[in-house]
């Protein structure tokens, strides 16, 4: 008997909307895509990067955006020496607290390195930015040691 | 107010793979003995039941929906759930009775973290447009806590290696532990590190397993004549999801819950604190003021199996036994829920007349 033919069908599991990510994430976003880096005052001045809609000290709403740079400080990191697959790199690299030149607030993005002796508290980074940049976090491909 | 008390408590065994058993078999024989614990038949004894669960980890939208097969809802029982650990569903049922809306309460909580990759499915608890697309999971975020405290001088690398030790060591007393053993600091501090600055044994291990508590007022509690716990006070804080703006070297919520719960209204005997990561032990015993008269983690705690969703409640099951066994007359259990001890509860047992 022959084997009956098994029917197939390609299936992506996805959302087929999209979302309005308002006047704060959505100006971040929109500012990522030409290559600049917002953030955002807080209640107390403190420059929030990347910026929040809201104070989480004092609720109040924000909307005092400001340029920071593309180049920042390192202010505590983790080692990656197995990447996941799920994470940006396939080879070792760095999870980093990084302080934009101009920001009060550390931001959470990953660092390419050779090696983790290379990466250190305080090292200074730069922003690598991805070929096409669409409007998203990963525009900042990943940051690099200056 | 009404006074609540815990009355029954059992877990499973903390495993690293309940193989083919799913959620509903492995809550099952735990109910079926806190029941018998309680002296009570089924769910239909008590006024409302509330559990924890994660969707996530089952990978399908309402799956807690099943884990209530395990209840037998038929006839209708009234019910509730939290997309959290069962701590904060335990929360919920308090507040079912303080307001009077019930007298008796059965609680539960499970995962079964196994099947996927639990650090990149937690990754997805952040905040949905600057780090969830990242995949930044949650071992990395505690690498970035751990090393903040170490090079601020906080703690030292053999500090957080004490933990793990008596963490297994500890662990050797609890029949359900996941890891135990004769670890020495310096086979800890031997090993080589794994998500820079952790160690492997500086983090909780991925397990599967389910846990489930009965509580009720204490008049129903004496009239059941059980041996209880009281739960004298219970509070929870968040801190904001923005990790840049909150001091990632103190927990400020966990001091906020404890105080709102009165923990500093007495002794404390005993503290079971959920810290998923060796520094967090630290962090927490610090920020909670604990000192040598308190005895911290005799149950190994989480680095000793740490079940999602279910060890918060966990905490608390391990200081009522404590109590009703007259190994302490006042206890605090903690629960944590988001990267680097975002949100945090604190709960305050004390011994009740009959135990």
């Amino acid at each position: 008997m022959s084997q009956p033919e098994i029917l197939n069908q390609a299936f992506e599991l996805g959302f087929t909307y999209t979302r309005s990510t308002g006047p704060v994430v959505g100006r971040f976003l929109t500012e990522l895509k030409n290559r600049r880096i917002v953030g955002i005052k807080a209640s107390d001045s403190r420059v929030v990067v990347p910026p929040m809609e809201y104070d989480p000290d004092t609720a109040e709403e924000l909307s005092e955006f400001v340029e920071v740079g593309e180049q920042g400080e390192i202010v505590s990191f983790a080692w990656v020496k197995e990447p996941r697959e799920a994470h940006p790199m396939d080879v070792p690299f760095a999870w980093a607290m990084i302080k934009l030149d101009g920001a009060d607030v550390p931001m959470i993005h990953c660092v390419a390195a050779a090696s983790e002796g290379d990466v250190k508290t305080g090292a200074r980074v730069r922003a690598v930015w991805a070929d096409e940049t669409i409007g998203f976090i990963t525009d900042i491909r990943c940051f690099e040691l200056v | 107010m009404r006074d609540i008390a815990i009355c029954a408590y059992q877990q499973t065994d903390i495993v690293s793979d309940a193989g083919a058993q799913n959620e509903v078999e492995l809550i099952m024989p735990v109910l079926g003995r806190t029941f018998a614990q309680a002296g009570i038949n089924n769910a239909q004894d008590v006024d409302f039941v509330c559990s924890g669960s994660c969707d996530y980890l089952q990978g399908a939208a309402f799956a807690f929906v099943l884990g209530v097969d395990a209840l037998g809802a038929v006839p209708p029982i009234k019910e509730s759930h939290v997309e959290m650990d069962a701590a904060w569903a335990l929360y919920e049922a308090i507040l079912k009775i303080r307001m009077g809306h019930a007298n008796s309460a059965l609680v539960y909580g499970f995962g079964k973290s196994s099947p996927g990759e639990l650090p990149i499915v937690l990754s997805q608890q952040l905040d949905p447009y600057y780090l969830a697309p990242l995949w930044v999971d949650s071992i990395s975020l505690a690498a970035l806590q751990a090393r903040l405290m170490l090079e601020q001088g906080l703690i030292t690398e053999r500090d957080m290696a004490e933990v793990v030790s008596r963490s297994r060591r500890n662990a050797r007393n609890n029949p359900h532990a996941q890891l135990k053993g004769d670890i020495s600091p310096e086979d800890v501090l031997a090993e080589e590190t794994y998500v820079s600055p952790l160690r492997k044994s500086d983090c909780c291990p991925v397990s599967d397993g389910a846990c489930a508590m009965i509580i009720a007022t204490v008049d129903q509690a004496q009239a059941w004549g059980l041996p209880y716990a009281v739960i004298s006070g219970i509070d929870h804080c968040i801190e904001t999801h923005n990790l840049g703006m909150r001091d990632l070297t103190d927990s400020v919520s966990t001091r906020m819950a404890a105080n709102h719960a009165g923990m500093n209204a007495g002794k404390v005997d005993v503290a079971e604190l959920y810290a998923p990561f060796s520094h967090q032990e630290l962090i927490l015993t610090r920020a909670l003021g604990l000192d040598a008269e308190t005895q911290v983690n005799p149950s190994g705690g989480v680095l000793a199996g740490n079940l999602m969703m279910a060890s918060g409640l966990s905490r608390i099951g391990e200081v009522f036994n404590r109590i009703v066994n007259g190994e302490a007359q006042r206890g605090i259990a903690h629960a944590t829920s988001g990267p680097c001890l975002q949100h945090n509860l604190v709960a305050v047992l004390e011994k009740g007349e009959n135990a």
